[in-house]
């Protein structure tokens, strides 16, 4: 009996080893498979190798270039595609795909000529890719999310929203190496666009020979870009090998990028101060708030001008923040800059106005309103508690909705502070997760809300066109004003830069006297870099450029 | 035997049909949904998503398709990571999460044993409050501060492990301990109380008696005996494995089931919710039937529940 | 033979009825004497006492008492521990030693409350479940049986997110499925119960099922009840923490000890102390609620009797 018994306690106990055994052997193959040649190559030749280590936040949801709609996406789509042009690092358009291209006058034809280029099954390039890929997004059927990035086409978002047909499409291949794409308006900033992923080209060929040929790396996923697509571990890692036969392969110093990917910024902090990897700062993982002071401390952060900004939306359906005066009391009661000193860290800069200083002719302050005006503000306030009639501040209850986060927490905290001790009115706060909140501010289900903008394109125009009108998808205050849709109606089909820049200033200037939004920071990109790493910093867009990346 | 097994495997599915059930009302009624997006789309194509994933359907028939899903294992594909489908990331994930469990497992129970029979044979001496404070010190202390206590001071400070990562052996050890910790605490506990009652009965005291030594005593005669209890806890120790690694799997940034869970959640990813919610309600509710019948072959005395009429 | 009437003088209530049945509970009191007896020999599960007075006295009292609220922001930033911030400051500044035991009442109240509603859930279905008996002592015993099957963890994080995250949605989700232990306790004592022979008095003498509960079962089954629910606490805070660290914990600028360690657990780097004094007392007080109940269980186990 008693030996029946150990028996038994032994099995289990051998079992549960059989079993561990297993569970590392086939984690070992699977993920040796693509590691043992690799590493036999790093350990190999070792040091001579290239590699740039880096990580992110978490798992692309897609490597598609036009259905990606995310940055982290987009960091890799960026460096296995290449579109018609790629931005330096000033996001002036330079050759990408396209070897020149011509503008016609009134701003609304462009022709690319395409370079020889190949793609990664040795295809060459074509102008039928990029009508394909195009047309592929703009097909309702596909459910691209991000589409309306295609929208300056002539004819796509008709085609898009279901309206029109593909024969519309102002697109045509004169030849091979000829592309003719004809816009809706003139689009100044049309050539940035044609390096944004969505606008990356297909191989219609591998595309479809398997219908889900981006859900792996592997020989299906043909790509033109300087790096290839070499693994991709899901929720583990992502390796990009160099591309031998990109036209500009010459230059590529990197022969490896691997990518792991680390959800917890911590995590990721730890592993740069170890040296794990080479690289923090968006979208390559986030300098984490807390690490900020130090890294400062040891003159290793990076601090550059970002084209986004951080800010409240106001809904201005709501019975109190209805009221003009009520939104500018609260938008001008916030200490910016000592917000920024203390909670935010990073340098930002107080956001006095809704178009960001990174972009092109707003440098300057355009003088809306002064950061932490407690006297206007107060004023204001009067004002506003007067036509509600209600008679004291303290009797205003207002709620800050935000996304789960640490960082918005502490943002918001500081701000229901500063509205409590200058204007005496009590916020309460209101977390929800992300896909909850996004749809709140939908629903127009909140009273003040945060919501970053980052733009896709540098240009006003990304940071103003949401607003034109209450139904637009991104406007979420229940704001429009027809001085403003007039504007920026004008705007569009404005030639000349320096009035066109003028027009949206003074559409900007409607919307800082009526307060659909209190503007709270300019972002700035934070990250830290290896010693050896030469040449790696963000654009004002957030973008990388891994081909001009150099290790010592 | 037969009967009660076959008793046994009903209610397991009556509480994975309520397990779908809780499941998919829950889903429905919280908010958000998982096309909701920072840049907004034209409503057509929301629309479309919607049709093409099924929430366009009244809500019976969409509880109708879940249940065949479920019934079937086949869960579609994910609605946030496009064209992947649910069966492959679990398929991917899991032999991650199951590698980390079983060392966590093996963990718990070698170093929780060890400390129990050495708190027991120096009962009330150094050796048992030493033990006894290492099994409190498990116990008491959060998996997720365990975790990053020891990744920034054995991972960074000392350099004697990889902060994060799955790619070896050694990548697996810290993640481990720190799941391992608290029920190792229990373990050593479990074991202590029933090694020193078993060192009171008369067999042990004859062996001693006879002259047998201390050690000697333990491994054959009172571990066998003392180890009973520790088989019951088997089932809630497998539960506290999986559980812990959601958040130890986030820490150590390992591409385990656990950070899926959490994640489609959060997502509102409701085909990859569905299925590890099915998925791992299986593990749970096999791991406590499989103990209670090992416990009823290892313990002649306990009878299994349905055997005996009541 | 007639009748005679009963003469009333023959009957004389020689002393009140009430004080009668309390003094006969005099036994019972000596059993708790011992038990009291044998637990204040115990170090260990004194020291927890110990442990738990002060937690709970700084918690009343501290918040009340100190010149910085917990929400409010000081101006210095991660400040280490000093004499003015004794358990320094956080990343907004706040004192952390007033957010130790502001946050110390709210786990302490999740984890009492999630415990007092297992309690009175479990007792009710327990022992309805065991004197009742037959179909219905089945009936709610498959239920319960269905109920433990499913796991725990996913549905408490499914019910936070539909819920949304508040100390009341914590308390709900962790009581949801935690009275079941104590349900089947209380079954198991009162079946043992049940059939002696004071109970079975009580019944003929028309006792109702309540006042049985009340009066005869509940104060039998109190060792038990009370081992389980001093463990139940320190679970329950235990989870609370968990569940913070997955971002489902109470809102800002509230604090529970949960989410204070989750985020200084992310700062460990830099401002160890954010991560050091949360988790110090989550620590103690998980520890302290232990030894108690480990300490009663062995004080009420009649198998250690002498």
């Amino acid at each position: 009996m008693k030996n029946k018994k150990f028996f038994l306690l032994a099995l289990i106990a051998a079992l549960s080893l059989v079993l561990a055994a297993c569970g590392f052997g086939g984690d070992s193959k699977s993920g040796d498979d693509n590691k043992s040649t690799d590493d036999s190559k790093t350990d190999d030749s070792g040091s001579s190798k290239k590699e740039l280590k880096l990580v992110v936040a978490s798992e692309p949801p897609s490597l598609h270039p036009q259905l990606a709609t995310d940055t982290t996406s987009g960091a890799v789509l960026n460096e296995v595609f290449e579109g018609l042009t790629r931005l330096d690092s000033d996001t002036v358009p330079q050759p990408g795909m396209a070897e020149e291209w011509e503008e016609s006058e009134d701003g609304l034809t462009y022709t690319f000529h395409l370079r020889d280029a190949k793609w990664s099954n040795g295809d060459p390039v074509v102008a039928e890719d990029f009508i394909y890929a195009w047309t592929w997004g703009l097909d309702p059927e596909n459910m691209s999310e991000y589409a309306s990035i295609l929208y300056p086409i002539k004819g796509a978002q008709a085609f898009n929203e279901g309206k029109g047909s593909v024969e519309d499409l102002g697109l045509k291949a004169e030849d091979d190496k000829t592309l003719v794409v004809t816009l809706e308006n003139p689009t100044p900033y049309f050539l940035q666009l044609t390096a944004f992923k969505t606008m990356a080209p297909l191989n219609q060929k591998a595309v479809e020979a398997n219908e889900d040929w981006y859900t792996d790396a592997g020989d299906d996923y043909v790509t033109n870009g300087p790096f290839k697509l070499a693994s991709w571990k899901h929720n583990d890692s992502i390796v990009l090998e160099k591309n031998e036969d990109y036209w500009d392969a010459a230059n590529v110093d990197l022969e490896k990028v691997s990518i792991g990917m680390v959800e917890e910024e911590s995590t990721a902090v730890t592993q740069f101060k170890k040296g794990e990897i080479d690289f923090l700062g968006s979208p390559f993982q986030t300098v984490a708030l807390d690490s900020i002071d130090s890294f400062k401390s040891e003159d290793k952060l990076n601090i550059s001008d970002q084209a986004g900004v951080y800010w409240y939306k106001l809904n201005t359906t709501d019975e109190v923040m209805k009221n003009k005066n009520i939104r500018k009391a609260l938008t001008l009661a916030i200490n910016r800059q000592e917000l920024i000193n203390s909670v935010t860290k990073g340098e930002q800069k107080p956001a006095l106005g809704m178009v960001p200083v990174a972009i092109e002719g707003f440098e300057e302050d355009r003088g809306y309103y002064k950061d932490n005006d407690i006297e206007e503000a107060k004023k204001a306030l009067e004002a506003g508690l007067k036509e509600l009639g209600i008679a004291k501040a303290e009797d205003l209850e207002i709620k800050i909705s935000m996304n789960t986060s640490e960082a918005h927490a502490a943002i918001a905290q500081f701000i229901q502070e500063g509205w409590n001790k200058e204007l005496g009115i009590k916020t309460t706060l209101d977390n929800s997760e992300w896909q909850v909140y996004l749809e709140k501010l939908n629903m127009l289900d909140y009273q003040v809300g945060r919501m970053g903008w980052i733009a896709d394109y540098n240009d006003a125009y990304s940071f103003l066109e949401m607003y034109t009108t209450a139904d637009n998808g991104n406007n979420d205050t229940g704001w429009e004003n027809p001085e403003y849709k007039s504007l920026m109606e004008q705007s569009i089909k404005e030639l000349d830069a320096n009035k066109r820049l003028d027009l949206l200033k003074q559409a900007e200037a409607i919307g800082m006297e009526e307060f659909p939004v209190a503007p709270i920071y300019y972002y700035t990109n934070l990250y830290v870099v290896g010693d050896h790493v030469k040449n790696m910093a963000p654009d004002v867009l957030g973008n990388f450029q891994l081909k001009n990346v150099k290790l010592d | 035997m037969f009967k009660y097994i076959l008793k046994r495997l009903g209610y397991m599915l009556l509480a994975l049909f309520v397990i779908v059930t809780v499941t998919f009302f829950l889903m429905r009624l919280a908010p958000g949904s998982p096309f909701a997006s920072e840049r907004n789309f034209p409503p057509a194509i929301e629309e479309k998503l919607n049709e093409t994933y099924g929430l366009n359907n009244p809500w019976y028939i969409q509880y109708k398709d879940y249940l065949i899903d479920a019934a079937t294992f086949n869960f579609g594909e994910s609605m946030k990571y496009k064209a992947r489908s649910t069966n492959d990331m679990i398929a991917e994930s899991f032999p991650v999460s199951l590698t980390l469990g079983i060392e966590a497992m093996l963990i718990a129970i070698g170093m929780g044993v060890l400390l129990g029979v050495i708190s027991a044979l120096y009962h009330n001496k150094f050796p048992d409050y030493a033990a006894t404070i290492i099994a409190v010190l498990g116990i008491s202390v959060p998996s997720f501060i365990l975790a990053s206590v020891m990744q920034y001071f054995l991972a960074y400070k000392l350099d004697l492990f990889p902060t994060a990562g799955w790619n070896g052996f050694i990548y697996s050890i810290l993640p481990a301990f720190a799941i391992a910790l608290a029920h190792m605490g229990f373990i050593a506990k479990l074991t202590r109380s029933s090694m020193l009652e078993q060192s009171n009965s008369d067999y042990v005291k004859m062996a001693r008696a006879k002259g047998l030594g201390k050690w000697k005593v333990v491994f054959k005669h009172s571990l066998r005996n003392a180890l009973l209890p520790v088989v019951t806890y088997l089932g809630p120790l497998t539960a506290g494995v999986v559980t812990g690694s959601f958040i130890v799997e986030q820490i150590f940034a390992i591409p385990g089931l656990g950070k899926h869970f959490v994640q489609s959640i959060t997502n509102r990813d409701y085909t990859v919710i569905m299925g590890t919610t099915v998925f791992y309600s299986i593990i749970l509710l096999f791991t406590v039937f499989i103990v209670d019948i090992l416990y009823s072959i290892i313990d002649p005395r306990i009878k299994l529940k349905g055997e005996k009429k009541s | 033979m007639t009748q005679q009437p009963l003469d009333q003088d023959l009957f004389k209530v020689v002393g009140g009825s009430d004080k009668d049945s309390d003094a006969l509970a005099a036994k019972s009191v000596s059993f708790w004497k011992e038990v009291s007896l044998r637990f204040s020999q115990n170090k260990l599960a004194l020291g927890g006492i110990f442990i738990l007075i002060i937690v709970v006295l700084m918690a009343l009292i501290v918040p009340e008492v100190s010149q910085y609220k917990y929400s409010d922001q000081s101006g210095v930033y991660n400040a280490p521990p000093s004499a003015q911030f004794w358990f320094g400051t956080d990343e907004l500044g706040r004192d952390i030693f007033v957010r130790v035991w502001a946050g110390a009442r709210i786990s302490l109240l999740i984890g009492v409350v999630a415990a007092l509603i297992d309690l009175i859930i479990g007792v009710v279905w327990g022992s309805i479940s065991g004197l009742v008996g037959g179909r219905v002592d089945n009936i709610m015993m498959r239920i319960a049986d269905v109920l433990t099957a499913v796991p725990y963890l996913l549905v408490v994080i499914v019910l936070l997110v539909v819920m949304e995250p508040g100390i009341i949605p914590m308390i709900i989700a962790l009581s949801i499925t935690g009275w079941i232990n104590m349900a089947r306790i209380v079954r198991g004592e009162v079946l043992s119960i049940k059939n002696q022979e004071y109970v079975l008095a009580a019944r003929t003498l028309g006792a109702n099922t309540w006042h049985l509960i009340l009066k005869h079962l509940v104060p039998n089954a109190l060792g038990a009840i009370l081992v389980t629910m001093t463990l139940t606490i320190p679970q329950a805070i235990f989870t609370e923490a968990f569940l913070s660290y997955l971002g489902l914990g109470v809102p800002a600028p509230q604090a529970s000890w949960g989410t204070m360690a989750s985020d200084g657990a992310k700062a460990i780097a830099d401002y160890p102390w954010r991560l050091f004094f949360p988790a110090i007392f989550i620590s103690l007080t998980i520890f302290a609620f232990n030894a108690v109940g480990d300490g009663l269980r062995d004080a009420l186990d009649p198998k250690l009797r002498k």
